[in-house]
């Protein structure tokens, strides 16, 4: 009765060695192709008929399409559509990583620092190198706000950047902790399900409760993981738009 | 004291900052209800700056979970 023992990474066969280091096809990566194929059969299925009046899956692919392009749209401008794809394939990565595991007895791959840190990163690096690429030493307005008294500023900049370099941490933290919290959560309801069945006849009765709760808590976990994909996507949006349009 | 031991207590006392976001959530979303319920027409336009403010408050609550969870499985 571990809750962690869920998050364990088995290695499933070796793919090279590099020195000491193993390089070995993991459940993770297992985790992530089932996601990519699930996202590749949705959008090519869904626009193979291309119907004017979409069926059940075409609508579910639209949906999420003009969800993810609207909401780059509205904090981006119109500039920040280059980035669609980017955005999009993250997105739907995450949402997709994320919803699978919630289903029992498979593996959560965003529940690994390893992983959320990756994305994290490179929505980090490209900000800073599209931001200076496009904008060049104007990309640095972004630690200077405008209308600050002089013998405050180098307090507030320091701050700003402060809190630049701070993004990545909080980006991928935010997803990493909320799928592990919620995932540890469920594991421990369901720990006093079969403890308390162990009790026999009147234990089983008690169980409803935790039971009952469990259910709830993948309920509220459907809704963290929906969430958290597009709290993800929106900061993704949010931190591309200081690279497209620095200064405050 | 037993090193086990101050390690349960210290994520025990790291979970109280959680409070402090719960806090902060709770008025953020009870002030998006409130101001969505005199102007309900501005509402949805406002849900991506609800989402942002609601995402950033709850990663300070996420850090202090994140310290609790170091304390029990990783140092």
């Amino acid at each position: 009765m571990d809750p962690i023992h869920q998050f364990e990474i088995k290695n499933l066969f070796p793919i090279v060695r590099i020195g000491t280091a193993e390089i070995a096809f993991t459940n993770s990566a297992v985790f992530m192709l089932i996601g990519l194929v699930l996202i590749l059969l949705l959008m090519v299925g869904a626009t193979r008929s291309r119907a004017l009046v979409p069926g059940r899956l075409q609508s579910v692919a639209e949906t999420s399409y003009e969800f993810v392009a609207e909401t780059l749209r509205s904090i981006a401008g119109p500039e920040g559509m280059k980035f669609f794809p980017f955005v999009f394939s993250i997105f739907m990565f995450i949402l997709v990583l994320n919803v699978i595991g919630i289903i029992p007895y498979t593996f959560t791959v965003t529940s690994h620092i390893i992983i959320t840190i990756s994305f994290a990163l490179l929505v980090f690096l490209t900000v800073i190198i599209y931001g200076f690429w496009k904008n060049g030493v104007h990309f640095m307005k972004l630690f200077v706000p405008t209308g600050i008294p002089i013998y405050i500023l180098p307090l507030v900049s320091f701050i700003e950047v402060m809190s630049f370099l701070s993004r990545p941490v909080s980006h991928s933290v935010r997803l990493f902790a909320n799928m592990l919290a919620g995932h540890i959560t469920l594991k421990v309801f369901g720990g006093f399900v079969t403890m308390l069945g162990a009790w026999g006849l009147l234990g089983w009765f008690g169980a409803i409760v935790p039971l009952g709760l469990t259910v709830a808590l993948t309920a509220l976990e459907l809704l963290v993981a929906v969430l958290q994909a597009y709290v993800f996507a929106i900061l993704t949006c949010i931190y591309l738009n200081d690279a497209i349009h620095p200064g405050h | 004291m037993d090193p086990q031991a101050a390690k349960m207590i210290g994520a025990g006392i790291a979970c109280i900052g959680m409070g402090g976001a719960g806090v902060g959530v709770g008025t953020i979303f009870g002030h998006y209800l409130a101001a969505a319920l005199r102007n309900p027409s501005a509402a949805q336009g406002q849900f991506a700056n609800l989402i942002f403010g609601f995402a950033v408050t709850e990663a300070l609550g996420i850090f202090s979970l994140l310290i609790a969870l170091l304390l029990l499985f990783a140092l």
